[in-house]
């Protein structure tokens, strides 16, 4: 796994009243290397950024691993998650999940396979596979790296499952179940046999092609007769062996070709092979005649050999997780007489009242029946903005409860959920989707109908011409007829595709992509996150500065988006300690829309237009016009009051991607339309599609995960077109939505009307529809398109549902994986020009009887290096704009 | 007769039994796993290791 250098993180500027910037203050976190914050907030821990990584550095340096930090790789690892609820993974320990996910053995001892998130290095490998040191009861840990799983062995009497998992947790990789079920197991045995199969095939080529030196010695030199015979039966039992063992699939392929009338490479290549072998046999009996079976054995061997570095190349992620899984809590808190009891969610009912506390996730979609808070719907909008709920509001199951505890009337659970629908959907649709033949298949039934032709009439020819060599004569040209160059042609440069893209981040799980990705169609681009940096972030700040220490200490406060944005970069540009956290008193964070607090005497209240319109605030219009331009820039004002007097406002919003406008011109200019589907508001998005030429029509704001699958089908795009100057007007969208707020089915009410049809960029929108979205609230919708691009989550669950993931930020991997597509398929058919060429040069010398064992050796493997060198040869531009 | 008649049958067997035993090494599932083993002998050993016990 290639490291990729760590980018320092940049330190924004913010477009202050005096154009200040800001000083560094970041260190780096001891355990995870990311910036620690220089201010202090009441969950801080000297020398680290969380109490997440404050807690695995103590259990890895209390077992005495502290090797682990000299061996880690020098890159920033991400925030570790806080495991310090030990109810967290409580639900490993149930009956029902030890039945289906682990194994026990004859001595006592159970052992489970589970998958864990953020093994990114050999220092993690050596720390996880050390646990059976520090956590007795731990038999045995064994990682496999290219599946980021673990295989745990423990005793059930000295130790839990849960607790096993809450300390993975707690080192910052966290566990999931892993249900392959009998799946898994099938897949192993296949991927064994394919290796045995290649080994094989090895071995029978490198035997014959000893055999064949010595034949071809004395085919210059002079050979007794008894021993020539005798190499070419021991040739002939190599052969035979290599074609009836690893060669038979190619048999069985071109049979179920045949029987469904489906073009495939492997038709030429059983011919070739089988009729090859066949007619060698018979010569070998006979003692006369040329044997070709070194040929055949090597060209089986290399087949083989392509196929296997192809099947290497997909990435097996669905096997991993199980998507409902990932996304909603499998253990909740129902009511029962009174008080609350643990159970597992799937015993859950209708009606049931479940109790939520503060930064838990919502098991069950249901109306808030006690209590009133926040909650973060991102899941299933993809906006982080907290909603407000009280008594009688909706809520989601997989939601984000942020501030209070709720009690909860469950009205759908499990599958029946918004959420579990639409796990649901993603399937069906990655099902449906309507697998494209391969262009190489389809060369390959084309030309073994040319070869059959050719062979037709060389036998024809040969007949009247000279009757005994006839035979001899088709024979060999159907053994040198055979296309292996041509068969290994695509696999090799998706390979070499697939690796470079993986080099760049880029993960890709299968070929088809890329020969998708190579023509033109339309691109539907999610707005947060790849348009826009995806976070709230401090923009802006107009007014007194020496206020800022004391607005960072109120913000800490709050987990409203907002607040943690300001708090975020302030205590980065100001140096906020303890002596300020005692000046500070009686916060409180009002339903109006701020918050306030008592600071240093100063009463200081923090909020939005109307909070500070609500206590009456003075010289509200100080900074008009920059709220102003704020407002047209699509930034939010927040405005800040000392002693019920405005004396700052700081802009707050997600600004748009330095690198959106230049990568979204480069897919223009590759012949791709672009559009926008968001969850977001849809002012909001339309002045993002303004900012980056996107014409209205193309860009929908405040659609449901729903609405998203229908519009990346094929067809819908057609039929929205921008038109360039068409007389007949412009095309208006009137759009209405249904928020999606009382829960159950929802009619997905979007119309827009229909424009006619004018002409796009170059062929414009042709059927290949590209949907980038978030990996998890856009996963059906990602499973629909033509070609899912997964961006944000991590790598597991995006690969379930989308064939592509960008791990870094941005469209610039757009712009690169496009090029890298074309290029592709350019290089395959430069392979397929010069593997053709061989195969005609060496039918039209067995044609005209001039073809011989040895020439054929000799031509057939320069075939295969031909291809293999112009695939790794293939050029590639990994240039782009560099993020202003 | 060639010494050939025999050698050349004796080193096909021997080509066999390397088959043979690549096959039931590669059914054994050694093979399964060529990416973690290479990371794994970077490691240092330490005195008191647990033996850790070969995977299924």
């Amino acid at each position: 796994m290639a490291s990729v250098a760590a980018q320092p993180p940049k330190t924004d500027h913010v477009q202050s009243s005096r154009d200040k910037s800001p000083p560094d203050r970041a260190t780096e976190c001891i355990h995870c290397r990311l910036p620690v914050p220089a201010g202090n907030a009441a969950w801080m821990v000297e020398g680290f950024c969380c109490i997440g990584c404050a807690t695995a550095y103590r259990l890895i340096m209390g077992a005495g691993l502290g090797d682990y930090y000299t061996m880690a790789e020098q890159r920033p690892l991400g925030p570790t998650t806080d495991g310090s609820d030990p109810e967290r993974y409580r639900w490993f320990d149930h009956p029902d999940f030890l039945e289906k996910y682990t194994r026990r053995a004859d001595d006592g001892r159970y052992s489970v396979r589970l998958a864990l998130s953020g093994i990114h290095c050999a220092a993690c490998v050596w720390l996880l596979e050390k646990l059976p040191q520090f956590l007795p009861g731990v038999m045995d840990a064994r990682v496999t790296w290219a599946r980021s799983t673990i295989d745990l062995e423990w005793d059930p009497v000295r130790v839990s499952l849960a607790r096993i998992a809450t300390v993975l947790c707690e080192l910052g990789y966290a566990p999931y179940p892993v249900s392959d079920g009998g799946i898994g197991d099938h897949r192993r045995r296949e991927t064994r046999e394919q290796l045995i199969r290649l080994a094989v095939a090895g071995a029978a080529a490198g035997n014959n092609m000893l055999i064949a030196a010595a034949l071809y010695l004395g085919m210059f030199a002079g050979m007794a007769g008894s021993i020539e015979q005798l190499l070419r039966m021991a040739s002939a039992l190599v052969g035979v062996v290599s074609l009836v063992w690893p060669g038979r699939i190619f048999l069985i392929g071109a049979l179920a070709a045949l029987r469904t009338r489906t073009p495939h490479m492997d038709l030429p290549l059983a011919l070739g092979l089988f009729v090859g072998t066949i007619g060698s046999v018979v010569n070998a009996l006979r003692g006369v005649g040329d044997v070709y079976f070194d040929s055949i054995s090597v060209l089986i061997f290399v087949l083989l050999l392509g196929r296997w570095i192809q099947t290497r190349q997909q990435r097996s992620a669905a096997e991993a997780i199980d998507l409902l899984n990932r996304l909603t809590p499998r253990w909740a808190r129902r009511q029962l007489d009174g008080r609350f009891v643990q159970v597992p969610v799937t015993l859950l009912r209708e009606g049931d009242i479940v109790q939520v506390r503060a930064e838990e996730t919502i098991p069950v979609d249901g109306v808030v029946s006690l209590g009133r808070g926040s909650v973060d719907e991102s899941i299933l909008t993809g906006e982080s903005a907290s909603i407000s709920k009280q008594v009688g509001d909706w809520v989601a199951a997989g939601s984000q409860n942020l501030q209070a505890t709720l009690e909860i009337r469950a009205s759908a659970t499990g599958a029946q959920t918004r959420i579990g629908r639409i796990a649901s959907l993603v399937e069906d649709a990655a099902r449906r989707k309507p697998q494209i033949v391969q262009w190489a298949d389809q060369m390959g039934g084309r030309f073994v109908v040319a070869v059959l032709m050719v062979a037709a009439a060389t036998l024809g020819y040969w007949l009247w011409a000279e009757p005994a060599m006839a035979v001899d004569r088709v024979v060999a040209l159907l053994i040198v007829a055979c296309p292996c160059a041509l068969a290994m042609a695509t696999p090799l440069a998706i390979a070499v595709a697939l690796a470079r893209a993986a080099k760049h981040r880029i993960l890709i799980k299968g070929g088809d992509v890329l020969q998708r990705l190579s023509g033109t169609g339309m691109v539907w681009l999610d707005k947060t996150g790849t348009l826009t940096r995806g976070q709230m972030q401090l923009i802006e700040w107009y007014g007194d500065e020496s206020i800022q220490p004391a607005v960072a200490a109120i913000q800490s406060h709050s987990a409203h988006p907002i607040a943690v944005a300001m708090t975020r970069h302030l205590s980065r540009l100001v140096n906020t300690d303890d002596r300020l956290a005692s000046k500070l008193q009686s916060v409180e964070q009002t339903s109006r829309g701020g918050i306030q607090a008592n600071f240093d005497g100063m009463s200081i209240r923090i909020g939005n237009r109307r909070f500070v319109e609500s206590f009456g605030g003075r010289q509200i219009d100080r900074f008009a016009a920059e709220v102003n331009q704020m407002l047209a820039g699509g930034i939010t004002p927040v405005y800040v009051a000392a002693d019920d007097q405005v004396v700052a406002v700081a802009g707050v919003g997600d600004p748009i991607r330095g690198d959106a406008r230049w990568s979204l011109n480069e897919i223009r200019r590759l012949g791709w339309t672009v559009g926008i589907l968001s969850g977001d508001h849809r002012e909001i998005v339309a002045r993002v599609a303004r900012q980056l030429d996107i014409p209205p029509e193309l860009a929908h704001g405040e659609l449901l995960p729903e609405d998203k699958i229908r519009m990346v089908q094929p067809g819908f795009a057609k039929r929205i077109v921008t038109t360039t100057g068409s007389p007949n007007g412009t095309p208006a969208s009137k759009t209405h939505t249904s928020t999606g707020t009382a829960g159950g089915t929802q009619e997905c009410g979007r119309h827009t009307r229909i424009a006619k049809a004018k002409g796009t960029h170059g062929s414009g929108i042709d059927g290949t529809v590209v949907m980038i979205g978030d990996g998890v609230n856009d996963s059906a919708a990602l499973a629909a398109a033509s070609v899912g691009i997964a961006v944000r989550r991590g790598a597991e669950t995006s690969l379930a549902a989308a064939p592509v993931y960008f791990a870094q930020e941005g469209l610039r991997d757009m712009v690169h994986l496009v090029r890298l597509a074309k290029t592709t398929m350019r290089t395959i058919r430069w392979n397929f020009a010069a593997s053709l060429s061989y195969n005609v040069l060496a039918i039209g010398l067995a044609a005209t009887g001039q073809i011989n064992p040895l020439l054929a050796a000799i031509l057939m493997p320069i075939s295969s290096l031909t291809v293999v060198s112009l695939s790794l040869l293939m050029p590639h531009d990994w240039s782009h704009a560099s993020e202003e | 007769m060639s010494v050939l008649f025999i050698a050349l049958p004796v080193a096909l067997l021997l080509g066999g039994a390397a088959v043979a035993a690549f096959v039931i090494a590669a059914r054994g599932g050694q093979f399964d796993d060529l990416e973690t083993p290479p990371r794994r002998i970077l490691f240092d050993d330490r005195e008191g290791r647990t033996p850790s016990r070969g995977n299924r």
